[in-house]
Order: structure tokens, then sequence, then C-alpha cells
């Protein structure tokens, strides 16, 4: 039986022992060791949530501490990139992806196109995502399906510890930049989680339940949610499929048009906004891919079109929760009834 | 006669402490007969319906939807022919008032795998039991000691059962030295010696067969009976194509034929099932270890070492268990062996698991008279 641990715990296990494998790995960022230098502890935070905590002295000279100014720290990374050293540079919240978006929209994401194949980018940004820790409208944002509208980019998202420990040494030895999104309200999720290293490879969908009444496609945090709804609906005697993507590109269209095959009726679920998202996405391309099989119209549950709140009442109500995605099943089942 | 059966948390695997309730599949005030799917209950592992172990009605719901209990806790009671509210209620109380949560469960106190250092390299045993000759399970190519889930308990009854993890396989050390038969063989030996057991009773499944025949051939002193179950070893043909997909399978929809084709009952390849493997295949060097035991043991799709003389020779007394329908060694690999033949009628690779009654019986036997 493995142990549980933290999803936090997994990241920061996954960052050990990548660094122990392979000596050009290391670690940049705002605060990742935090207060090196001053008297007192030498890691003093280890990122703002403690991610990469103890790290600072397991490899002393690999976790950098850098101003703040992503424009700058990020382009250094990709930079270093390309030189062949292999850096997991930390973007603390996603909402600050704005001061840095050149470096990796204009640089990173096009350097194996515009040179022909031959150049190779081993970047991982890792990044806070998503809202539920009332950190208001710049620090809530999930972010997602802005880096997946980039071609050159993989963006990975992961839902649970075994997930986040293996996807992140993926990202690590993928040689394409990855944009790794760790959701800030998973952090303290317990799972069990293998002490050995593992990958799980880019592009498959994790089926988390098996059903044939209705399919549920997320990724992140609300897959968890997701399985909640389905523990419920099952109780009703309706019978979910659960899939969660792990990474939003590559995109798993097999898993999902094949799901969609036999049950049918499809409900996305995407805590991001639902303008040009991972809901609309997958919607068309069930849409055009399976729309003979469809028998009800396809339901997204999703934040509204609007930043995240700060009102804690308004905050919950923003994010899309178990209640939200059993009466969009609900919704989809009784239509085909009709 | 009336009588108030109470429905309990089951308890699937050694891990299982506690299970949430899922649904109710059966409404209180309706008939049920044994056998019958009664509640749905989901863990950490797996979700499954609870059966019920008698018929009658089902009169109370005690566990609530969603509710998470213990192993041995009360989920429901069923009764046969009458009783009234008032005797139903008595019996609630009295359960509730004797039952201690977690004492069934085994938690912290009850036994778990080990893992030892043998060599410079670890390998993860699990010990239940105690008394006789011991008795030593070993798994097939890609397997670990939970192959033998079914088993273990039931052949532990006055006996030290010992199962192990090969190196390459389960929690043990992925990396493989030269990854031959003598290397496999001479791990299980070394965890004898480790263990302090002179002389053992060696039960194989189907690449673990052969290893426990090899360990015979290199310490014939040292096992007192061997028990093969669809064993490799014993003729040239394997299912290549099974052992290629096996290999390559990195999904779960390549995983899935490969797997089914082990079973008689290809529903028992579910979702779990596919996932625990996958799990297992993606861990760092399971990859490179499992082809080079391909390459080894059965390349080009054939056995490549022969041991029947092993069983010739008569060195110790031989049980040889198989399924007729094993679709990855022949059963017919058993004729002419100088040994005890069960071959059991409708069954497939994975034996031990699927008619695990009767290849326990068997086992358990066999190693009595001897």
């Amino acid at each position: 039986m493995a142990r549980k641990i933290s999803y936090q715990q997994a990241i920061n296990e996954a960052l050990a022992q990548e660094m122990r494998r392979d000596p050009s790995v290391f670690i940049m960022g705002e605060d990742v060791a935090g207060g090196a230098g001053a008297p007192g502890e030498n890691d003093a935070w280890g990122g703002v949530l403690g991610v990469t905590k103890g790290l600072y002295h397991q490899f002393p000279g690999r976790v950098l501490d850098t101003p703040l100014s992503e424009l700058g720290y990020v382009g250094a990374a990709v930079g270093a990139a390309t030189c062949g050293v292999r850096p997991v540079c930390e973007l603390m919240f996603v909402d600050f992806a704005g001061c840095c978006l050149d470096q990796i929209l204009n640089q990173a994401a096009k350097f194996r196109y515009m040179f022909g194949g031959k150049a190779a980018t081993p970047l991982v940004i890792r990044t806070m995502v998503g809202a539920g820790l009332r950190a208001a409208a710049q620090h809530s944002q999930m972010l997602t399906s802005l880096w997946t509208h980039i071609p050159g980019l993989k963006v990975v998202c992961p839902s649970s510890p075994y997930d986040a420990k293996g996807l992140l040494i993926q990202a690590i030895r993928d040689n394409d930049p990855v944009i790794f999104c760790e959701h800030k309200m998973l952090y303290s999720m317990q799972g069990e989680v293998p002490e050995e290293l593992y990958t799980i490879p880019f592009g498959e969908a994790n089926f988390l339940r098996d059903g044939k009444d209705v399919t549920l496609v997320s990724y992140g945090r609300t897959v968890n949610t997701a399985m909640d709804a389905a523990r419920s609906l099952a109780g009703r005697g309706i019978d979910c499929e659960v899939i969660d993507l792990r990474t939003t590109s590559p995109l798993d269209e097999d898993s999902i048009l094949e799901s969609v095959e036999k049950t049918g009726r499809l409900v996305v679920i995407d805590e991001a906004n639902p303008r040009c998202s991972m809901a609309t996405d997958i919607s068309a391309l069930v849409a055009q891919k399976a729309f003979a099989a469809l028998k009800a119209p396809i339901e997204m549950v999703t934040a509204p079109h609007t930043p995240v709140p700060f009102s804690d009442a308004l905050e919950d109500l923003y994010i899309p929760d178990a209640a939200k995605i059993e009466n969009a099943v609900l919704k989809v089942i009784e239509w085909s009834k009709r | 006669m009336s009588q108030i059966h109470t429905l309990t948390m089951p308890k699937w695997g050694l891990s299982m402490t506690e299970g949430r309730v899922d649904a109710w599949l059966k409404e209180e005030g309706q008939a049920i007969t044994k056998g019958d799917e009664v509640l749905d209950v989901e863990t950490d592992k797996i979700s499954s319906s609870v059966e019920a172990p008698f018929s009658g009605v089902l009169r109370r719901q005690i566990a609530r939807q969603d509710e998470t209990l213990s192993v041995g806790a009360l989920l429901g009671i069923v009764v046969e022919g009458e009783a009234s509210d008032a005797e139903i209620d008595a019996v609630i109380e009295q359960f509730q008032a004797d039952f201690v949560p977690g004492a069934g469960a085994e938690e912290d106190s009850g036994p778990k795998p080990q893992k030892v250092e043998l060599d410079g390299r670890l390998v993860r045993y699990f010990e239940r039991g105690e008394g006789g000759v011991p008795l030593v399970l070993v798994h097939g190519f890609g397997g670990d000691l939970n192959n033998w889930l079914f088993n273990h308990e039931a052949l532990a009854a006055g006996r030290r059962v010992i199962a192990l993890d090969l190196p390459g396989h389960g929690e043990s050390a992925k990396q493989l030295q030269r990854g031959d038969l003598d290397e496999l063989s001479g791990v299980l030996l070394a965890l004898l010696d480790h263990l302090d057991i002179p002389e053992v009773h060696l039960v194989g499944h189907s690449m673990g067969g052969a290893v426990c025949l090899n360990a015979a051939r290199l310490a014939p002193q040292r096992v007192r009976s061997l028990t093969l179950i669809g064993s490799a070893g014993l003729g040239m043909e394997i299912n290549g194509s099974y052992l290629q997909g096996f290999v390559d399978a990195a999904n779960r929809n390549a995983l899935k034929a490969p797997l089914m084709q082990l079973f008689s009952n290809a529903e028992l390849v579910n979702r779990q099932m596919l996932e625990d493997m996958l799990k297992y295949k993606r861990l760092e060097g399971v990859d490179s270890a499992l082809r080079q035991l391909a390459a080894n043991l059965f390349g080009e799709g054939r056995q490549q070492v022969d041991l029947r003389a092993v069983v010739q020779d008569g060195a110790q007394p031989v049980l040889v268990i198989w399924g007729s329908d094993d679709a990855i060694i022949p059963a017919d690999h058993s004729q002419g062996l100088a040994a005890q033949i069960e071959i059991l009628p409708g069954q497939a690779h994975m034996v031990q698991m699927e008619a695990a009654e009767q290849v326990n019986r068997l086992v358990l036997e066999f190693v009595r008279q001897h």
C-alpha cells in the first residue's frame, strides 16, 4: 500500500526526485527559497504557500530567488532552457501572466516552430490557479484556456496528489515549454502516491468512474466536484462516467468521443470563465464529431463571465459546485425523455 | 421462525478500514434474496456492491448515503419471518453498544507487508500465520503479492505463509541485473535465508512457477513440495501476443484486451484493475524490467527455459493446477508430468483468483500430506 501524502507534498517530492536524478534541473521564482541570506531560517518561505520548502537545503545553489519581475526571470528561464538546462520556474499566481506573456507567447512557444524543429525549450512554469482562497479578482483566476489557446505550449492541470507527481515529472522531462497549473485549493488534498519515480503521459485522460448515462468532463479541482455529484446521482439511479482531462493541451479527444458515443449525454465542468474556454472547446468537439450520438443538448457548468468576487458568498456562488453539476445532469437526462 | 440479521460493512482486501455508502439499491420493506446487491459501497481502492448474505425483508437502512463507516459497522437490518419494531430496536441498540469501530479493521495493529534489503535491493514480502513448514507464494509476470489476495489468508490457517514481490514487480526494487530465472530464484532463496527458513512448500503461478521450479533445481534440499499453477517452464508454447500486448500497453484501452485474456470472466477487468496495473507499469524501471524478463524467458513468443526435468526427477512431490481454458500457457503442458494433476474446467490463467476456494482446498490438502 502506497503511503498517503498531500498534493503539495507530491509536487515537492517530484521536484526533489527530479533534481536528484538530473543535475540540470533547477528552480527559480519569487520567494521559492524565501529568506535565504537573512538571519534565522534559510528557507523561511519555500514558496508563498510552502510548496518548495526544504529544497533549498537539499540543493544548494539550485533554488534561486528572483527579483519581483516576471518579465525578467521568466525570460531568463526561457533563455536558460534553450541553452540545455531544465528550469522549473514558478509564476506565483497565474494572474501575473500579463507581466511575462511575451516571453511565453512569442518566445518559448515559438522556438521549436521557428527554428525548424531544431530548438528545444525544456521549461516548466509552475503556477497557482483557481478560486476559493478568498484572494480576490487578481489572485484567483483559472486561466488554463488562455494557455491552451497557444500552439507550442503544453498545459497540465492535475486533480489529485498521484497525478500531480507523475505529471510534474513528465513535465520536467518534456522538451517543450509546459504550463503546470496547480489548483491552490487542492494543496492539502491527501492521496496515495508511490515513493518511486513515475510519469503520466500527456494527452491521456483518466476515467475516474465508468458510467453509462452521462459523461462528465472536467480538469483540475472540479474533477473532484464532478465525482461528488456522480456519487450523489448514483443514489438516484443515474450512472455518470467521469473523465479527468489531466492535460488540456494536448487534449485527449478520443477518450471524450469514446465516452459520449456510449452515454449520448455530455456535461462539461470548467472553473474558468465560459467564453472561449475548455467548456466551449469540448462542446464544439463533441457537437462536430459525435453529433449523431447525442441524445440531448450539451450542458456546460462554468464560472460566470465575471471576475472572481471577493465577497465570500459571491465567490462560493461563482465556483461550479456539485449541486449545479447535478442540476445539469438532471437536465440532460430529462431532455432526452421528452 | 423469525430471525433478525445485521448487515455490516464488509472488509474487501487487507487495507480496507472503512467504506463510504454510495447508494442503497434496495428500499426499506423490500424483500431480498441471498446474493442480491443491497447497497453500493466505495473505498479508496474499489467500489462494489454489498451482497445480502441472507434472505428476508430489508426492515431498516441504518447507514445513510455518503456516510463513511468502519469495517463491521451496522448498515442495515434484514428480517427473516416476522419481527416487531421494538424487537428490531433492541437488536440495533445492543449492536451499537457492543460495536467498537476499527476493532475488525486492523489498520495499525494488523499485519502489513514489510520490506527488506537483500544483496542491496529492496524486496517486499507479506507474512501471515504461524507454524508448520512455511509456504511461500510466488506471483507471475507483471503480478505482485496481491495476486494471492484470495489465497493468502486461507492458506495461513495453521501455517506460516509468505508472499513476496519478485524484483521488477510490486513494491520491490525494479532494477534487474541479468533478468533471468536464476536472478529471480536467487532472490527467493535469499529471502528464505533472511527469514531463517530452512525448508518450504513453494507455490508458484505462471512465471512464478518457473521461479519455484528453478529454486528447486538450485536448492532441492530446501523445497519440501512444489505447487505449480498455470506454470511456465513445462513446455514451449506461451501466448506471445499476450506478452507483447501487455508489455507495450501504456493506456487503459491498450491494456484491456491483454488483461481480458487472463480471466474466464472478462468483466473482472474493470476500471480499477486497469488503473492499478497502469500505476505499476508507469513506475520507473518497470518497463525495462518487463522487457528484459520477456526477452530472456519468453523471447520470440516461445518459452526459453525447460524445467520439466525438475518435476520428472521426483526430488519432491509436485501438485500441478491448471485452468482448462488457460489462454496464456496451455493446460496440456501438464500432460505426462510425474505429479498430482488437477485441471479445473472452464477456468483461465488467473485460476487462483477466480477459483480461489477450489485452489485453496487442493493446496491445503496437498501440503498437509507432505
